[in-house]
């Protein structure tokens, strides 16, 4: 039960101070997870980021339910989730129930109009780096992606299925050489 | 009923699919909140992805609960928030299993570089829909301002400024402009 409650205790403190997402938090992570609580060594982190990364889903969530279900199998890893999710769902409950009220505010308003346009600049900043280790093909395949998905309106779930499923026989021709 | 069953199905396929962290999440997001189920218009979702900046915690996750609590109250938010948790639930927990023999895979790895060019192409897709939206409802880009706006933030996030503050800068620029 005190395991468990310190899995919870952990990943409430990750849920709550991981601003902006993703490898921002990987520090934080590192620090209360390896260095504070011993639950993972070194080695054993760089599997998680690993997996982490394969796997849908957010990489703070991701990360929870791995180092959760290491301690304590699936309550420890419904401990960890429910820890990491409930900052961040309290506080969007708390806007959400307020913004309604406050969002045709003039001064409010204006706020909105000066952040749309920095969202999307924080939303492209990142694509010229992971575009920088691509070759030309991989290149035309991410173009062709975000044009169709734009233009046409259809779910990039296929796309995804379709990006898998050439990999795998990719994988399959390369190895036929091997 | 039916609209906490469309929340949930719409948050699990979100959950399932959604690789490449949170920008790529973006279009994935788009397509069922804004094209599919017009729970949102286009400048609203921008609107969540800027308080999401702002508030700690995952995009998915986040805009789960907003949008929940917006289509469907309290109950709404919880079923959301649920179910785009589900798939990570279930596959990190298969994953921790069994990836230590899968890891080495070639067919595994082949996979997830199949699936890279497709999620850089999905984050491009998300900039794409809020800089030319498909209805004119709520567009992120009014005038001359905002390009600059978008300019000067792009720069500065390439200079690794902190994205909050890269927001909350343009936020004041937005009320020094617009609403004085």
């Amino acid at each position: 039960m005190r395991l468990l409650f310190d899995i919870f205790w952990s990943f409430l403190k990750i849920g709550a101070f991981t601003f902006g997402g993703g490898y921002a938090m990987i520090p934080l992570i590192q620090h209360e997870v390896i260095t504070l609580r011993r639950w993972l060594g070194e080695g054993e982190f760089v599997e998680l980021l690993t997996l982490a990364q394969a796997a849908p889903g957010p990489i703070s969530l991701n990360t929870a339910v791995f180092v959760g279900y290491k301690m304590r199998r699936y309550s420890g890893a419904l401990a960890a989730v429910m820890g990491v999710v409930i900052p961040s769902f309290v506080i969007i409950l708390i806007v959400a129930m307020f913004f309604a009220d406050i969002r045709n505010n003039v001064w409010v308003d204006a706020a909105f109009r000066g952040m749309r346009p920095a969202v999307v600049a924080l939303i492209v900043a990142p694509i010229v780096g992971l575009a920088r280790g691509m070759n030309a093909w991989l290149m035309a395949v991410a173009v062709a992606v975000a044009l169709v998905v734009w233009y046409f309106a259809i779910s990039p779930v296929w796309f995804l299925l379709v990006g898998a499923v050439g990999g795998v026989l990719w994988a399959a021709y390369q190895c036929k050489k091997c | 009923m039916g609209v906490l069953v469309q929340l949930f199905l719409s948050y699990l396929k979100i959950g399932f699919f959604g690789f490449g962290g949170g920008y790529a999440m973006l279009s994935l997001i788009h397509s069922e909140v804004v094209v599919r189920n017009g729970w949102l218009t286009s400048g609203e979702f921008s609107d969540i992805v800027a308080i999401s900046q702002m508030t700690p915690g995952p995009i998915a996750i986040n805009s789960a609960t907003y949008i929940g609590y917006e289509v469907a109250g309290i109950a709404g938010s919880v079923v959301a928030t649920v179910a785009v948790c589900l798939p990570a639930l279930t596959i990190m927990m298969l994953l921790t299993r069994f990836f230590l023999r899968l890891k080495d895979n070639i067919y595994v790895r082949g996979v997830v570089q199949g699936m890279r060019p497709v999620v850089v192409g999905m984050i491009a897709s998300a900039a794409l829909l809020l800089i030319f939206p498909h209805s004119d409802e709520g567009r992120s880009f009014i005038d001359g301002w905002s390009w600059a706006i978008f300019a000067l933030t792009l720069f500065g996030s390439w200079r690794k400024v902190n994205p909050i503050l890269l927001i909350v800068v343009s936020g004041v620029a937005g009320v020094l402009i617009y609403g004085l």
